[in-house]
């Protein structure tokens, strides 16, 4: 078979075209993942057959149907606890979770926080469009304040969640924040991340033309796009109250924490070869 | 082999790492807790883990995870967290995901009595979960019981690929008795299917036993796909009516067609009976003593002490009653499973005999308000 794309290696070609809207920045975030795999892949520091892939329910959850890998699609919110586990049984796995806003930042954020402070050795991939887009385009807890969605008619009254803040108080060893945007350093945190023990979080500001845009006057792809570009900023080494955002400050990207903490992983299994070994009565 | 004298939770937790546990993950409730106290130990000496989660929500998905991580894995809860895991029993089951929930009931509903027992969740186990179909449900009574179908539990979930729910509850719980334990080499224990063709050629989802598929695991190189949506053989998303159709039924199919083969009773006197108890879990105990009451007054009463509950073995449970004029349904709650067995009971008088108590219903209440009847 003729190869149309450098990375069909790594999908389920007959399940291409995805099931993203054009315009929607899911298929940047995925292409960018996939090279970052690749790399790892090619370094020899990563294993094709073990990455696996994990994700609960909404349009960035739905990543999971088209890479060549092992790969979960669970439900709402639960993808952390199901690849957590595969983790502990099989620590050889890199297990990546992708999620959504309101998959992990909402329904989910019980279990991120406890990932985290695990530890878990888990890449984390949050896709933030600021929106619920497989629903209808809903308020989620990271909607920039006053924005129009269509569960907040008269603009939304509640504040932004910054999953930064929250991923680096409760120590994850890796959390950076890129943007659909700027798809060159998005693969360099995603590649780093890859290469991280403990928990990594990235966060990915992205684009929901026809849920997002649409409601607060950016109907077409192109200027939701240049409207969310105008408004990110790089930064080279952000602190961690730079990663708040708003709608009218725009948003901050960057690596925001890098450290090397021993993972959870690591942990569990020198206690259980103590208790093996006797060594723990 | 091993005699020891315990109580049906370490009966639960022992017979899992007979069986092959590998993985636990739990959350604290009140009855079910010291299962997981007595694994978190015990389990870490045998290879396995042991995990506190966050809530039951977390432990149920990381039970299925390591499921496809191919660790037998299981989790023990109570009422309110079964409710809690609910959703992702669902999900357990259109992914085919083998594993053990053992669910010791207390009193509700909502927080009820936390320490004491009561049988209101018989329908729960088996129909709570969305989607409307059916998992299999064992019930103990004894910590015998308790230790013989936590084996047979997860022989189940493997042969079948599905959620098993093991049902006790708070007597059971913590009622010590003789158990004689067998072992690994002295039991039969069975593993999933794992497949026989190459990756390239392996469907996740496509049956080669019995309404059952083969089962790789994450890390095998097979490029599994665990998918909660309608999906076809290859795990593919498929909004078809011709799909949903088949995976239905298929997934009805596997478990109501194995009724037969999972069916476990134990039967007292009901050869020529003119009357009929039918019980399961620690009420059964109270009612085989109510029966002998009247057997010593000159009734014809036989016992049917039912150890499977689902899928229900309707032709099975029709012939052991066969003679029985009146069939008395004797269960700790109001009334719950009768309304099943009066539903394959059609051509006889089935009677429920509710009793509500915190603890064993008492032989003689059952006698009183059974009196009535005959």
């Amino acid at each position: 078979m003729a190869v149309a794309h450098p990375l069909d290696k790594y999908l389920r070609t007959d399940r291409i075209p995805t099931m993203w809207c054009p315009g929607c920045g899911l298929g940047i975030v995925m292409g960018t993942l996939l090279r970052a795999v690749d790399r790892r892949i090619k370094e020899g520091s990563l294993k094709r057959e073990n990455v696996g892939f994990a994700g609960g329910i909404g349009c960035t959850a739905r990543m999971t149907l088209y890479p060549l890998f092992d790969s979960a699609h669970v439900i709402h919110g639960r993808a952390i606890p199901f690849a957590l586990a595969v983790k502990i049984v099989k620590p050889e796995m890199k297990m990546i979770v992708v999620g959504g806003d309101g998959d992990l930042a909402a329904i989910g954020g019980n279990h991120i926080l406890h990932a985290i402070r695990r530890n878990a050795d888990l890449l984390v991939v949050m896709v933030n469009n600021m929106i619920y887009g497989m629903t209808g385009g809903q308020v989620a807890p990271t909607t920039p304040r006053g924005l129009y969605t269509t569960t907040t008619p008269y603009g939304n009254p509640e504040r932004e969640m910054n999953m930064i803040k929250l991923t680096a108080a409760l120590g994850a060893n890796y959390v950076a924040r890129g943007s659909i945007t700027h798809p060159q350093l998005l693969e360099q945190y995603l590649y780093k991340a890859l290469g991280k023990r403990g928990l990594a979080f990235v966060e990915v500001i992205s684009t929901c033309p026809e849920l997002f845009g649409r409601h607060i006057g950016f109907r077409s792809p192109v200027d939701l796009y240049m409207e969310i570009r105008k408004r990110i900023v790089i930064k080279a080494k952000p602190s961690i109250e730079e990663s708040d955002y708003s709608w009218e400050k725009g948003f901050v990207i960057g690596e925001f924490v890098d450290r090397d903490e021993p993972g959870f992983t690591d942990t569990i299994y020198e206690y259980l070869n103590k208790i093996r070994g006797g060594g723990v009565q | 082999m091993r005699v020891d004298y315990i109580t049906g939770n370490t009966a639960i937790a022992e017979a899992a790492i007979v069986a092959g546990l590998k993985f636990y993950a739990g959350y604290p409730i009140t009855p079910s807790s010291d299962i997981f106290e007595y694994l978190a130990r015990e389990l870490p000496k045998h290879g396995g883990h042991v995990i506190q989660f966050e809530d039951e929500i977390a432990s149920i998905n990381a039970v299925i995870g390591a499921s496809w991580a191919c660790a037998k894995a299981m989790t023990a809860t109570s009422g309110p967290g079964f409710s809690l895991m609910l959703e992702a029993i669902s999900l357990a089951v259109i992914t085919e995901t083998p594993l053990v929930i053992a669910y010791v009931m207390r009193t509700g509903p909502s927080t009820g009595v936390p320490t004491r027992a009561g049988q209101y969740d018989v329908l729960q186990a088996t129909y709570g979960f969305h989607g409307g179909l059916v998992i299999p449900v064992l019930a103990a009574s004894t910590p015998q019981e308790a230790y013989d179908l936590t084996v047979k539990a997860f022989n189940v979930s493997e042969m079948l690929r599905t959620p098993v729910v093991l049902l006790t509850d708070a007597t059971i719980a913590h009622t010590y008795g003789k158990v004689i334990m067998r072992e690994r080499g002295e039991l039969e224990i069975i593993e999933r299917i794992r497949p026989l063709t190459p990756p390239d050629k392996y469907k996740p989802y496509e049956p080669v036993k019995e309404h059952v598929p083969a089962m790789a695991c994450f890390g095998d190189g097979y490029n599994v796909l665990v998918e909660s949506l309608t999906h076809d053989e290859r795990g593919y998303y498929a909004p078809r009516t011709d799909v949903q159709r088949k995976l239905m039924w298929r997934l009805y199919r596997k478990i109501v067609d194995s009724a037969p083969k999972l069916f476990d009773y134990s039967a007292i006197g009901l050869e020529g009976c003119d009357y009929a108890f039918i019980s399961y879990g620690s009420t059964a105990l109270s009612a085989q003593v109510a029966a002998k009451m009247l057997r010593e007054k000159g009734y014809r009463v036989g016992t049917l002490k039912l150890r499977t509950l689902y899928p229900i073995y309707e032709d099975g449970i029709r012939k052991l009653v066969s003679s029985a004029k009146k069939v008395f349904v004797i269960e700790n709650n109001v009334g719950l499973y009768y309304r099943e067995l009066r539903a394959i009971l059609r051509d006889k008088e089935v009677v429920s005999v509710p009793i509500i108590d915190l603890d064993l219903p008492q032989p003689q209440e059952i006698v009183e308000v059974v009196k009535q009847w005959l």
